[in-house]
């Protein structure tokens, strides 16, 4: 088994880039906390002149943590930031763009009922006669887009624009405040392969301009294609900062997943295909072609009784989006879903609760639980909406429902009515749990139900799978750790880019660093 | 390359910019109902007539232009009714009193700049929703006019009177003092509106607020202000109305934020902000009073049906901006 909290090598990392020039950005020592969590814990992070640099990590690794600290967004508990050798602080976005830190969001951050020039300019405009002048405006604007060889009318509006015109724009906007240093955070996540290329060639011209890029993208062949150096945290903590000529994609995924660069260490396999099903079983589920434009390519999948299937990959490898569409949360639009071999149609979570599927949501605070209201009505909420609300449920059977759940599953403190915002989140988890299995599903959806949660809780949910697949539901686990997907699960689908990319019975021979490998190349090598 | 530089195929083939299309959509129907109105009756499209359009409805005008402001940010004032009220009585109970007319006005105007800052700090920074808060702003205004003066009051100050008085003629064509101070209004808001940042900055945040923000624009403070422009403008409609009917009394403008609203809307500007243009609103505004026009002449309907006819423009144009959201996104 993996420790699973990585080495602190905030020490150990050598310099093997040494650049004449001194580093534009400078992050040492930073950590930051939330209420409960320690978000970043002493982490250095350097940034050069004339250098793309990868920032990567999965999901609570703290690459948004990490930029938010930098930008002054998040306040930062200690450490130090430098910027040009001076001690630096900014209060805000606004601020860091001042003096010369601009970011582009994922999300456009521009106003797309403005004209691209006033997207471009506004904060900076030319002024004439004490009013905005729009001509010198258009044409300043005019030679910024020219740079980032865009050939667009400044007048039009932003809107009548694509999103990877929005996003160039958005550089342009970034450059003309003479920026020297562009953090990108995930620029690439809605664009096509064409409009990939074009990004990246502007990211080049910045580069060589001696522009210092921050870049974040969950695609490991684009940050092969355009990174100089890659950094990589892993729960907080930095884990490598390393020359991407020096850093082979297998080793990378393995530093992201395990935080060593060598996931040898063991890697045991205790839940094995043991449970053999029966020659003659029937799937309970099977997908056919299923696949979701921009989310997952279409891919076969069937579903057993009695069975977990483990899915693995990297963060936004499209683990989410394959459970999302069996539960009905996004429509398929390829292929077709066979329950008990007939087809049916499941285009609503509504739906796919009444042929007895269920999903938790990795966004246990956004789409799970309902923290207002107490632990007994959380568990009653998914049987009430399976009844309808014209049969309520009898309240002696609801207090025995959810006493019963609470004392399975452990619920701390085993009060029905205490407040669920008030639960740990391991104990929410297990609310959340207990509501999908109080409507008794066939199928159950668990997407990263151990992540945030104490170790203890872990074990206790996990063996809670392990036993409900024994008494013969069909359980979906996504976990990004891969030595707890290969506990539990007795086949491993393995996801990337989007794509099913294997599928592979979980045999006492399949180890952590196989599973990497296979993450990593997308190769399913026997 | 190619798919970059070539921009969405805009709406129409006649290559309008989306932007135009609803305040197009107002003149157009402006347009018709001259048209009608000129070949259904005799001397409708007289000098007199067409100068009473502008002539009733400068103070509906002023109210309008400070009601774009609002829009443009995706808010909403329901005050400007009562503020509209509140100023024509302090400025007719202050007359009579004694006090002159150059200290009057200003503090007439002032008492709408200030419900209007009340209101954009409770909406800003207490998170109040726009339409509560003026609401608010609305029944406190409207109390105001009863402490002041709970009947109609007459104003007979000589300077008042001729200032209302004053006016232009070129043969039939007439001008009043009242119509030449809402052009101006309406010049001033169409230079703040689109050769300042603060103008800019309205737009910005009726497109989205937190990009305004990240964008570095100071969004909090344009909040504000857009409601103290909507109550300065109010105010003064106030006075012109005062000058219109040479009196002051609590109960006028009841209702009259709605008309501003509709005329608002039907004028182009979004509900949900961001789009439209000062000149729209005051299109839609000589829509709102050509309806009235058209059936004063008509002379055998009750002039409810003025509203029935506002209400149902209003729907069309409310669904057809819908229409053209959708198809943005």
């Amino acid at each position: 088994m993996i420790d699973s909290t990585p080495m602190s090598r905030t020490e150990e990392i050598t310099v093997q880039h040494s650049p004449t020039t001194k580093p534009i950005v400078q992050m040492a020592g930073i950590s930051v906390e939330f209420p409960g969590v320690k978000a970043l814990d002493n982490v250095g992070f350097r940034l050069f002149p004339g250098e793309v640099h990868a920032l990567m990590g999965e999901n609570g690794a703290g690459k948004s943590t990490l930029i938010k600290a930098l930008t002054g967004v998040n306040p930062i508990a200690s450490g130090t930031i430098t910027v040009n050798g001076n001690d630096t602080r900014f209060t805000g976005p606004a601020d860091a763009r001042e003096r010369g830190i601009s970011t582009v969001y994922q999300e456009v951050n521009l106003c797309t009922n403005l004209t691209v020039a006033e997207n471009i300019m506004l904060g900076s405009e030319p002024r004439r006669f004490g009013g905005l002048d729009w001509r010198t405006m258009r044409r300043q604007a005019q030679t910024y887009l020219e740079r980032m060889g865009l050939k667009i009318d400044p007048a039009s509006s932003l809107g009548s624009h694509s999103l990877a015109v929005q996003q160039l724009v958005a550089i342009s906007r970034a450059m003309v405040v003479d920026a020297k240093v562009l953090i990108l955070d995930e620029p690439t996540s809605s664009l096509d392969t064409d409009e990939v290329a074009q990004l990246f060639e502007v990211m080049r011209k910045l580069r060589d301009d001696g522009v210092a890029i921050l870049f974040v993208s969950h695609f490991l062949d684009q940050i092969y294609a355009i990174a100089d150096r890659i950094t990589v945290l892993r729960n907080g903590q930095l884990v490598e900062e390393r020359e991407k000529d020096q850093l082979p994609q297998r080793e990378l995924v393995s530093l992201m997943i395990a935080g060593t660069s060598d996931a040898q260490v063991g890697g045991a396999n205790e839940r094995t295909a043991a449970t053999e099903r029966a020659a003659d079983a029937e799937p309970l589920l099977q997908a056919v072609g299923l696949g979701r434009k921009g989310a997952v390519q279409p891919f076969d999948l069937d579903l057993y009784p009695g069975e977990v299937i483990g899915l693995a990959g990297l963060l936004g490898s499209g683990r989410t989006e394959l459970a999302r569409l069996f539960y009905g949360a996004d429509k398929a639009d390829d292929g077709v879903i066979k329950l008990g071999g007939k087809p049916v149609k499941l285009r609503t979570p509504r739906q796919a609760l009444g042929r007895k599927i269920a999903y938790t949501s990795e966004d246990r605070k956004g789409e799970g639980v309902v923290g207002e209201l107490t632990v007994a009505e959380n568990i009653i909420l998914g049987l009430q909406a399976a009844r309808g609300w014209i049969r309520p449920l009898p309240k002696t059977k609801a207090t025995q429902i959810v006493d019963a759940y609470i004392k399975a599953l452990g619920v701390r403190p085993a009060n029905p009515n205490a407040l669920l915002k008030n639960l740990s989140g391991g104990n929410q988890q297990k609310v959340l749990l207990a509501r999908w299995l109080a409507t008794a599903p066939k199928l159950l959806l668990l997407d990263e139900p151990t992540r945030g949660i104490d170790i203890g809780a872990k074990t206790e949910i996990m063996n809670l799978v392990s036993e409900l697949a024994e008494q013969g539901m069909s359980v979906v686990f996504i976990s990004a750790e891969l030595e707890e997907v290969l506990r539990l699960s007795d086949r491993i689908v393995v996801m990337r880019d989007h794509a099913k990319v294997a599928e592979i019975p979980s045999t006492p021979d399949v180890d952590v660093p196989r599973l990497i490998e296979i993450i990593a190349t997308g190769e399913e090598n026997k | 390359m190619s798919i970059l530089s070539v921009p969405r195929k805009s709406v129409s083939k006649l290559n309008v910019d989306r932007r135009y299309l609803p305040v197009l959509g107002t003149v157009v129907v402006f347009g018709l109902m001259l048209v009608i109105g000129g070949v259904r009756y005799e001397n409708f499209l007289s000098p007199a007539v067409l100068s009473n359009l502008f002539i009733n409805n400068a103070h509906l005008i002023v109210l309008a232009a400070g009601m774009t402001f609002v829009i443009l940010t995706g808010g909403i004032d329901l005050s400007v009714g009562a503020v509209l009220a509140l100023s024509s009585v302090i400025t007719a109970t202050m007359l009579n009193a004694g006090i002159p007319l150059s200290l009057v006005l200003p503090i007439a105007i002032l008492s709408g700049s200030i419900i209007g800052l009340g209101m954009g700090v409770m909406i800003q920074y207490f998170e109040v929703q726009p339409f509560v808060a003026t609401l608010a702003g609305m029944f406190l205004a409207r109390g105001l006019c009863f402490i002041f003066a709970p009947e109609s009051v007459p104003i007979r100050d000589e300077g008042f009177v001729a200032l209302s008085s004053w006016g232009v003629s070129a043969g039939r064509w007439r001008l009043t003092a009242a119509v030449v101070i809402a052009v101006l209004v309406i010049a001033g808001s169409w230079w703040v509106l689109h050769r300042t940042r603060f103008g800019r900055t309205v737009y910005a945040v009726g497109g989205g607020e937190q990009s305004a923000t990240l964008m570095g624009l100071r969004v909090a403070r344009t909040k504000v202000v857009v409601y103290v422009i909507s109550g300065t403008c109010a105010a003064l409609g106030g006075i012109l109305f005062a000058m219109f009917s040479r009196s002051g009394y609590a109960l006028t403008g009841v209702g009259m934020e709605l008309d501003a609203i509709a005329a608002v809307v039907i004028g182009g500007t979004l509900l949900v902000g961001g789009m439209g243009f000062i000149l729209g609103s005051v299109v839609g505004v000589m829509v709102l009073g050509l309806i009235q026009t058209i059936i004063t002449f008509e002379g055998t309907l009750s002039s409810w049906w003025t509203k029935i006819v506002i209400g149902g423009l209003l729907l069309i144009f409310v669904v057809l901006q819908r229409i053209l959201t959708l198809r943005r996104n």
